[in-house]
């Protein structure tokens, strides 16, 4: 142990800490270890589970992509533009960060839906689609996103915007060549978060997109659908899906440790 | 300049001119920058054209920040070539421009060092390479000798001047070093609370100040006698600890505030109406038995004593 010597940590801190840990290990723990290794290969061979494999890659890459495009611009904005009602605009992107995603997606619905509002007028349709679980993750992801680049855009302040714009440089010059690059850290932990959101989906995309095994169909709604038919299929898929959060977050730690 | 609730004044320079602005914490030195910057609303006019209602990158200005704030993820080459580049001339143009100042300022070996692997004298002479490679109408330096060691600031200001000289456009420095006024100066324009209280060349300045603030900066006394001013060395004050009899002599009365070796002299601050500097040998400090909290009685000829009019 490092440091000065302050005392022994007390049981009333301790104890709860140990208790938390185990919370928080235990049942992960016991996942790993009553998973039936013998037939796992046969789980993962099967068509439906590559299938939902591929469609969870597929449209947790598309929704980082889409609030990297669509979350940058309105992180920046948020940070660095003093316009009027811009607290309005923070505290209603904010909303979808506590919205219980079940209601997320019945408001897709409401919006977007075949007899939705704005979607009877749309010459495509969006429920029941690919698109569909892409927008529904973009839907729930983005606010972590936006928050994460927020905060990093405003931690450099604008200082050295300022010192771009003596420079003569336009805002846009600024955001490519200052603003931006500053703000990378930020864009990486914020893609990481709306990454991790996107991968756990269940509630939204099942309301809005439904479970359709080939389009719609996920790693979590393919869970939940095994675990009522064959729980050992709900846990080898489960195994599989605890395996990639934690390896590509991993994988993220370690480009920002060598990005610092 | 008219930065409404800020500071008032008239200020007209000439092409080529280095003016060199002092004046107490709060006297609207920086203000004064931004303003020509367009970082504050203020009135300002460059040649023929009107900056008022122009846009900060559309202002020809060069800004030395005190903090430096050169962009840490851009090395030093980089740094230089941004302003060129985003004034629209190519990448290879701005380049060589930045590599250009960049050996100018002797540090061409430097070019692909990041900011964070700069010294401190280093990393002011790529912000001032910075500010001057876009070929700026108005060169604004904010205390550009700050935070720096005694000799590299000494370095700095060598070449700056060296710089300044061959600058077509007008150069503005802020600073709380005299040693900058007198060195780097064609006019010294002295500020104090958000007006102009002196402009002048600054010897001028420096001989016969305006503000308490410059009379300290130069180490004068200054005393106000109705409408003149009397200014005054500390080494032409006399302390006694009995009122002076001579008539023809200026006297003041109050308790020493403190007593500091000062070269080969002992340095006495007396509080008393205005604060004002006494010089003494050593050995009279001695002899007087000179403490802080002791009452004196200081008085100056009235020969060895400057007196001018306080508005000019």
């Amino acid at each position: 142990m490092s440091g000065p010597r302050l005392g022994r940590a007390p049981a009333i801190l301790l104890v709860p800490a140990v208790v938390a840990v185990a919370l928080l290990v235990v049942p992960l723990a016991t996942l790993v270890l009553d998973t039936p290794w013998r037939t796992l290969p046969d789980h993962l061979g099967s068509e439906v589970v590559r299938q939902a494999l591929a469609i969870t890659a597929l449209s947790s890459l598309l929704t980082v992509i889409a609030c990297v495009v669509l979350g940058t611009p309105l992180a920046w904005l948020l940070a660095r533009v003093d316009f009027h009602g811009r607290r309005v605009v923070r505290a209603l992107v904010l909303v979808p960060l506590v919205l219980p995603p079940v209601v997320a997606g019945v408001a897709l619905v409401t919006a977007l839906g075949r007899n939705g509002l704005i979607g009877q007028h749309l010459p495509f349709a969006l429920p029941y689609t690919t698109s569909g679980v892409v927008l529904a993750h973009t839907f729930v992801s983005l606010p972590f996103y936006v928050l994460a680049v927020e905060g990093a855009l405003r931690t450099h302040g604008s200082s050295y915007d300022v010192v771009a714009a003596t420079l003569g440089a336009d805002r846009w010059t600024t955001f490519r060549r200052v603003t931006l690059p500053l703000a990378v850290p930020g864009v990486l932990a914020g893609s990481a978060l709306a990454w991790a959101r996107s991968l756990g989906e269940f509630g939204a995309t099942i309301t809005f997109a439904g479970n359709y095994p080939g389009t719609t169909q996920t790693m979590p709604s393919l869970i939940y659908v095994a675990l009522n038919s064959d729980p050992t299929v709900a846990r080898s898929l489960s195994l599989i899906l605890l395996a990639l959060s934690v390896g590509v977050l991993v994988l993220l730690r370690e480009r920002w440790a060598v990005g610092r | 300049m008219d930065l409404p609730g800020r500071m008032c004044g008239e200020l007209t320079a000439e092409a080529g001119e280095v003016l060199v602005v002092i004046g107490p914490n709060g006297a609207g030195k920086s203000t004064l920058l931004r303003a020509i910057a367009g970082l504050e609303p203020g009135r300002v006019r460059v040649g023929e054209e009107d900056w008022t209602a122009l846009e900060v990158p559309r202002r020809r200005v060069g800004y030395v920040f005190q903090d430096q704030s050169l962009f840490p993820h851009l090395s030093a080459l980089d740094n230089v070539s941004f302003g060129p580049r985003a004034r629209g001339r190519s990448r290879r143009e701005s380049d060589v421009a930045a590599r250009d100042w960049l050996e100018r300022f002797g540090i061409a070996g430097l070019a692909h060092r990041k900011p964070r692997e700069l010294s401190g004298g280093q990393a002011q002479r790529v912000a001032i390479a910075r500010a001057l490679a876009t070929d700026p109408d108005v060169l604004l330096l904010d205390e550009p000798f700050t935070g720096l060691d005694v000799s590299v600031q000494m370095a700095l200001r060598i070449e700056l001047g060296r710089h300044l000289r061959d600058f077509p456009g007008v150069a503005l420095l802020v600073t709380h070093d005299a040693i900058d006024a007198l060195t780097l100066a064609d006019r010294v324009l002295v500020l104090d609370d958000g007006e102009v209280a002196q402009v002048g060349p600054p010897a001028e300045v420096a001989a016969a100040p305006r503000t308490p603030h410059v009379a300290r900066l130069v180490g004068l006394n200054l005393v106000a006698d109705g409408a003149d001013l009397i200014a005054f060395t500390p080494d032409a004050v006399v302390v006694s600890l009995a009122e002076p009899e001579s008539s023809s002599r200026l006297r003041w009365r109050g308790p020493i505030a403190s007593l500091a070796p000062h070269g080969d002299a002992v340095r006495v601050l007396v509080h008393a109406t205005p604060d004002l500097l006494a010089d003494l040998t050593p050995a009279a400090a001695v002899e007087l038995g000179l403490e802080p909290g002791r009452e004196v009685w200081l008085s100056a000829k009235a020969t060895a004593v400057s007196r001018y009019g306080a508005r000019g």
